[in-house]
């Protein structure tokens, strides 16, 4: 039997741009940016005091009494989970929950739930402790909420590979279609960790930008000036469908998930590979497994996250893998850096390049790195045609996970 | 404190923790079979009564407690 195509017929998103996915990319699309100051009390001990926080809160779409149970991370993700399950037209004709699969990942998870409850111990003593805290701070529990929520009983998956989750969930749903364990997978990644203790921990290590007083042009992909990620929340999700199974529903196509491949630097805990090893052997391995030709990858969603040293060497493995004919971009200039989510949201993105045949910018480059030798589309999108594009995802720990995206 | 004050500091600490209408509270009603009360919520229903009405109410008493009468009979007796 040959191997089915996989195609994705819904998304979903809430994100510091927007509360949808509709009005993020219009935003992205504009060149808006997420970042804004946190005005938080805790927030003015600390060397960085801007985010990109979600622009609608989950009380505007959920009800008080269930969030009380839910980790801000577990409601963003139904929220987008639910938006794309509707987006695919599946809302009102769910398929066979035998066949049903979930694939939700966080890098983080419920930590916002385990340092308040810890707040609450220290407090006022075990008693008064949630009895709800254990399922709000697991690390599967977005995961575990959306498929509860869909109904889903092929498997419930929750990936953690740090900034490369959600890239890496979107990858294991296309595994789990191909090897025929499941139709359709409710895919994608979250993360709600704008708090004072990772905030300092990414601070600590040097990682992020501290040009507190221009939060809009502080996350600045490849420029000269850049020095650090800004920190996003929010989540994002894709429903992948085996193509024979959408088309016999006569679902709408956003595009193909051709490959992806997952490798490992097996180099540094946190740093990236000098030379990008891994990345290289990712992205070809994706598009050796998209069955297409390197030339026709015309466009890429880079993970450059605004770090002095990790956007260099991802434009030296791209250039190595790729040559120098793909269209890059890096939306976190616009969104932060959402980490679990952040493949997720990227990946809608790219497929929604394929579809509108335009590329969102990256602003905030003024002066580029001189090492940046590749077409970028800065400031202002651009219009072209877009057969073929990757995402690319790499996590502290050397994960790296590359998605091809084609269109139908 | 009445049977009435009772319930109805009951009442709030049902809506606040479970949703459930005031409207709907009554001596009679099951905490789970009409009020849709889990276990886990149950949990939280008993520690904030404990502190609203100064009572202890230890976990092997907490399973006798199946309506909102058993409740109110039971922080009666202690108040």
């Amino acid at each position: 039997m040959s191997r089915p195509d996989v195609v994705v017929t819904g998304l979903g998103a809430t994100t510091p741009l927007g509360g949808d996915v509709a009005s993020t990319w219009e935003a992205m699309l504009a060149g808006r940016s997420g970042v804004g100051p946190l005005t938080q009390e805790w927030a003015g001990q600390l060397p960085v005091r801007i985010a990109a926080q979600l622009a609608v809160e989950p009380t505007e779409k959920l009800d008080r009494v269930k969030l009380r149970r839910l980790d801000r991370s577990e409601a963003i993700a139904l929220i987008a989970a639910h938006e794309a399950w509707a987006d695919a037209g599946l809302a009102d004709s769910p398929p066979d929950p035998e066949r049903l699969a979930v694939s939700v990942g966080s890098g983080i998870g419920g930590a916002q739930t385990l340092l308040a409850q810890d707040d609450i111990l220290e407090a006022s003593g075990p008693r008064r402790v949630s009895p709800h805290t254990v399922p709000m701070l697991m690390p599967n529990g977005p995961a575990a909420w959306v498929g509860l929520e869909l109904g889903a009983q092929a498997g419930v998956h929750s990936v953690a590979s740090a900034c490369a989750t959600g890239a890496e969930a979107i990858a294991l749903g296309l595994d789990m279609i191909r090897s025929g364990r499941a139709d359709v997978v409710l895919a994608g990644g979250t993360e709600a960790v704008v708090h004072p203790l990772p905030i300092a921990g990414f601070a600590s290590m040097r990682a992020m930008s501290t040009r507190n007083d221009d939060p809009e042009r502080a996350s600045r992909p490849w420029d000269k000036g850049r020095d650090g990620f800004v920190l996003g929340e929010g989540s994002g999700a894709v429903v992948l469908e085996r193509a024979d199974h959408a088309a016999a529903r006569g679902a709408r196509v956003y595009a193909r998930l051709a490959g992806a491949a997952l490798t490992s630097d097996g180099y540094d805990i946190v740093q990236p590979h000098p030379e990008g090893r891994g990345v290289i052997r990712a992205i070809n391995m994706a598009i050796a497994d998209a069955g297409i030709d390197r030339s026709d990858i015309v466009h890429v969603n880079a993970h450059a996250t605004s770090t002095p040293v990790g956007d260099i060497a991802e434009i030296v493995a791209l250039r190595s893998a790729l040559g120098t004919h793909p269209v890059l971009t890096a939306t976190k200039s616009m969104t932060g850096h959402l980490l679990g989510a952040a493949g997720a949201l990227e990946s809608i993105a790219t497929i929604l390049a394929i579809r509108d045949g335009v590329i969102p910018p990256t602003i905030n480059l003024d002066d580029p790195d001189d090492a940046l030798d590749l077409d970028v589309v800065a400031h202002k999108a651009r219009h072209m045609d877009v057969p073929a594009a990757l995402n690319n995802g790499f996590g502290f720990g050397g994960h790296n996970a590359v998605l091809v995206f084609a269109r139908v | 404190m009445t049977r009435d004050e009772i319930t109805a500091g009951l009442a709030e600490i049902l809506e606040e923790v479970a949703g459930v209408s005031p409207d709907d509270v009554a001596e009679e009603k099951s905490f789970t079979d009409d009020l849709d009360v889990d276990s886990l919520s149950m949990v939280e229903v008993v520690v904030a009564a404990e502190e609203k009405f100064g009572v202890k109410i230890p976990d092997n008493d907490v399973q006798n407690l199946k309506t909102v009468g058993d409740a109110v009979a039971y922080i009666e007796a202690q108040s």
